[in-house]
C-alpha cells in the first residue's frame, strides 16, 4: 500500500489527470454495462449508448485538432461520414466472406479510419497552409463537398465483387450497376445506405473511446505532442527553433480525422438507414460545442461534455417543442458565464471576500 | 440566349449573396467574429414581411421597412444580450455564442411561425421580355441587381464619407487606439450590426421572393454561402463582398446548368478552396504581414 501511494505522488499531474481519465470511462462502463444487459435500461436509453460512444471519440479527436493544435475545423463531420461509409461498404460486401460479425466490425473500423485518414491528408495539405477563419471555411466546405459527392454514389455488391458509379448528372439508377443474381446496393443516392445489418455493440464503442484516449493521450504527452502544443501557443517561435511546421500540423490532423473515421464506421454499422445528410454542417457544429464547452485541449472535459450535452436533449424530451430551444439558452448562458469579464470579476470578489475572511 | 438566361439568374442569385455578404463582412471586419446567427435574421426578416403583407395587407414598400426596423433592433438586441459581454473572450467562444444565437432563433420561429414551408409570393412580378420575348428577365430580378448595387454603393460612401463610417473603419483598424481617440466602440460596433441586420431584412425579403417559399431553417444555407462569399472577395473589404456574392451566383447558376444539379454546391465550394489556395486572403483581401 505505502509503495503504491509512493509510486502514485511520484507521478506527474498529467499522468494523474489521464490515469483518472482512463479510469472514469471503464467505471462509466463497468457500470453501464451490465444494466444494458440486463435490459433494466429503457430501450430509448439502450439505443443512445452507441452513438453516444461515437460522439465521444469526435469530439476526442476535434479536441486534438481545435484543443491541442489550436486550428479551428468546421468540417470534421465530413471526415466521419467518410469513415460511416467506406466502413458500411467493407461490412456489408464481407457478410459472406466473413461470418463474424465482431471481425467484420473491427475491419470497417480500421477501413473507416483510413478512408478518412486519406481524406485528412487531401485535405489538410494544402488547407493546413491557411490560418483562423480561413481554415474554418475550407474545412466548411469540405465538409460539405464530402456530402454532396456521397449523395452522388452509388455502391452495389455482388458475385463478382463492387459496382460503384458516380451519379453526377443524377439521371443513372440502382439498374446501371447491373447487379448479378444474389447481388444488392449498399449506398443508394440520395438514399443513403440502406438495408445495413447492424453489427455495432456497446463494447465495440467503449473499446474505440479507450483506444482513442490510449492514442491521443499518448501523442499529447509526447515529443511530437509538445511540437503540436509549441506550434499552436506560437507558431513563430516554434518554427524558430527547428519545429517542422507542416509535419506536426499534419501529424495532429491526420490523427484526428483518421479517429473521426473510425467513430464514423461505429456509427453507420448501428443504423440500418443512414443517408450522408445526417453528416452535414450541424453535425460538425454540434461536436465543436461538445469540445469548447468541455474545454480546449481538455480531454475528459470533452468526454464529460459529450455525455451530458448529448443526453440533455433528451431528458428535455418531457419539454417537447421547447427543448431545442432551452439547449440554445442553456448553451448561450454557459458562454457567457464561462467567458465574459464581469462575470469572472464577481467569481473573483466572491472568492477574494472568502479570503479575506479566512485570513482575518 | 440559354447562357444569357442563365448568366442573368446567376448574377440576380448572386446579388442577394452579395446582401447577405455585405452584412457579414461589416460585423466581421469591425468585431472580428463569425456571426452565425445572420442567416437566421434573414429569415425573421422573411417572415415579418410575409406577416406584413398577409395578415396585415400591407403595401411592399412598408413590409420591407418593418422587416427592416424589427431585424435592426433584433440585431441590436442580440449584439447586446449575447456578443457584448464577449468582446474581450476568445474568438471561439464568441463563435459558439452566435451558434447558440441561430438555434435559438431557428427554434423560436418554429415555435412562433410552425415547421412547414409556407409560400411566399414575389414582392413584385411580372417579366420583361428582352429580344422579343426570348430572354425573359424578371421584374424582381432587376430590382435585386438594383438594390444590390445602390446598398454596395451606399455603404461604400458611409464607410468613407461619414464620421460614423471613419469612427467604423478605425474600430476595425485598432479597437484601443481608437477608444484612446474618443470613439465610443460599443456604440460604433451596435451600429454596425444594425446596419448588417437591416440589409439582412432586405436580404430576406429578396431570397423568399427568389425561391418563393420560407421555413424556418430558410436562412442557414444562404448564411453560410454569403460567409463563403464573403471569404471569397476578402473578408472586410466591401467590394469584396459584392464581387464574391456575384461571382458566387454565377457560378452555381453556371454549375447547375452546364454540369449537375446535385454537385452545384460541392463545385461552389471547390472553387472557394481553389481561390483560397492560391490567394489565402480572397480575391481583395488586404495581404498583413507577419510581424515577429
Amino acid at each position: 500500500m505505502h509503495k503504491i501511494k509512493s509510486w502514485y505522488s511520484g507521478l506527474k499531474k498529467a499522468t494523474k489527470t489521464d490515469f483518472a481519465t482512463y479510469l472514469g470511462v471503464i467505471l462509466a462502463f463497468l457500470i453501464v454495462f451490465p444494466l444494458q444487459q440486463k435490459g433494466i435500461l429503457s430501450r430509448s436509453v439502450s439505443g443512445m449508448l452507441i452513438p453516444l460512444c461515437a460522439y465521444i471519440v469526435m469530439a476526442v479527436s476535434l479536441n486534438l485538432t481545435v484543443g491541442i493544435l489550436g486550428e479551428l475545423s468546421l468540417g470534421h463531420a465530413g471526415f466521419m461520414s467518410v469513415g460511416a461509409f467506406s466502413g458500411i461498404v467493407t461490412a456489408m460486401s464481407l457478410q459472406s466472406a466473413i461470418p463474424s460479425p465482431a471481425v467484420r466490425l473491427c475491419l470497417a473500423i480500421v477501413v473507416g479510419a483510413v478512408c478518412a485518414g486519406v481524406a485528412g491528408v487531401i485535405v489538410g495539405v494544402p488547407v493546413l497552409r491557411l490560418h483562423g477563419d480561413y481554415l474554418a471555411i475550407v474545412t466548411l466546405a469540405f465538409g460539405e463537398i464530402i456530402r454532396d459527392l456521397i449523395t452522388c454514389l452509388l455502391v452495389g455488391y455482388d458475385s463478382r465483387g463492387l459496382h460503384v458509379i458516380f451519379n453526377a448528372s443524377g439521371s443513372r439508377t440502382l439498374e446501371d450497376l447491373h447487379l448479378a443474381e444474389g447481388g444488392f446496393a449498399i449506398i443508394k443516392g440520395a438514399q443513403g445506405a440502406t438495408g445495413t445489418e447492424k453489427i455495432s455493440t456497446f463494447f465495440a464503442g467503449f473499446v474505440l473511446i479507450m483506444l482513442t484516449l490510449i492514442i491521443v493521450l499518448n501523442l499529447v504527452r509526447s515529443r511530437s505532442g509538445r511540437a503540436i502544443m509549441a506550434l499552436r501557443d506560437n507558431r513563430i517561435a516554434a518554427e524558430s527553433v527547428g519545429i517542422n511546421v507542416t509535419k506536426y500540423k499534419l501529424m495532429g490532423f491526420i490523427t484526428s480525422a483518421a479517429l473521426a473515421g473510425a467513430a464514423g464506421a461505429l456509427y453507420g454499422l448501428n443504423y440500418s438507414n443512414l443517408s450522408a445528410t445526417k453528416f452535414d454542417f450541424n453535425t460538425s457544429i454540434l461536436v465543436l460545442v461538445f469540445v469548447v464547452l468541455g474545454g480546449l485541449g481538455n480531454i475528459w472535459g470533452s468526454i464529460i461534455a459529450t455525455a451530458v450535452l448529448y443526453v440533455l436533449p433528451e431528458a428535455l424530451r418531457g419539454f417537447a417543442d421547447y427543448r431545442m430551444l432551452i439547449y440554445a439558452i442553456v448553451l448561450i448562458l454557459v458562454m457567457l458565464a464561462t467567458n465574459s469579464d464581469s462575470v469572472r470579476n464577481l467569481y473573483s470578489r466572491l472568492f477574494q471576500r472568502k479570503e479575506a475572511e479566512r485570513d482575518a | 440566349m440559354e447562357f444569357l438566361s442563365y448568366l442573368i439568374s446567376g448574377i440576380s442569385l448572386g446579388s442577394i449573396y452579395a446582401i447577405i455578404a455585405l452584412g457579414y463582412t461589416m460585423v466581421y471586419g469591425i468585431a472580428k467574429m463569425l456571426n452565425f446567427a445572420h442567416g437566421d435574421v434573414i429569415m425573421v426578416g422573411g417572415y415579418v414581411s410575409l406577416l406584413a403583407m398577409s395578415e396585415l395587407g400591407a403595401p411592399v414598400w412598408l413590409a420591407v421597412l418593418v422587416s427592416m426596423v424589427v431585424c435592426t433592433v433584433l440585431g441590436i438586441v442580440i449584439e447586446g444580450l449575447a456578443y457584448r459581454p464577449l468582446r474581450q473572450a476568445t474568438s471561439l467562444a464568441v463563435l459558439i455564442t452566435a451558434i447558440g444565437v441561430s438555434y435559438f432563433l431557428q427554434n423560436a420561429a418554429r415555435l412562433v411561425w410552425g415547421p412547414n414551408p409556407r409560400s411566399y409570393s414575389a414582392v413584385i412580378s411580372g417579366t420583361l421580355p428582352l429580344f422579343g420575348g426570348q430572354l425573359p428577365i424578371s421584374y424582381i430580378s432587376i430590382v435585386t441587381v438594383a438594390a444590390c448595387i445602390v446598398i454596395m454603393a451606399g455603404l461604400t460612401w458611409f464607410t468613407g464619407n461619414t464620421k460614423m463610417g471613419k469612427a467604423m473603419r478605425a474600430v476595425s483598424e485598432d479597437k484601443g487606439a481608437s477608444q484612446l481617440m474618443g470613439i465610443n466602440v460599443n456604440r460604433t460596433i451596435s451600429i454596425t450590426f444594425a446596419i448588417g441586420s437591416a440589409l439582412a431584412a432586405v436580404a430576406g425579403v429578396l431570397l423568399c421572393s427568389f425561391t418563393t417559399s420560407l421555413m424556418p431553417t430558410t436562412g442557414s444555407m444562404p448564411g453560410i454561402k454569403a460567409f463563403t462569399a464573403a471569404v471569397f472577395g476578402g473578408i472586410g473589404s466591401i467590394p469584396g463582398a459584392f464581387l464574391g456574392g456575384i461571382l458566387l451566383g454565377i457560378i452555381e447558376s453556371m454549375a447547375k446548368a452546364y454540369i449537375s444539379t446535385q454537385l452545384a454546391n460541392a463545385i461552389v465550394f471547390a472553387v472557394l478552396i481553389v481561390v483560397l489556395l492560391v490567394r489565402p486572403t480572397g480575391l481583395l483581401g488586404k495581404y498583413v504581414p507577419e510581424k515577429v
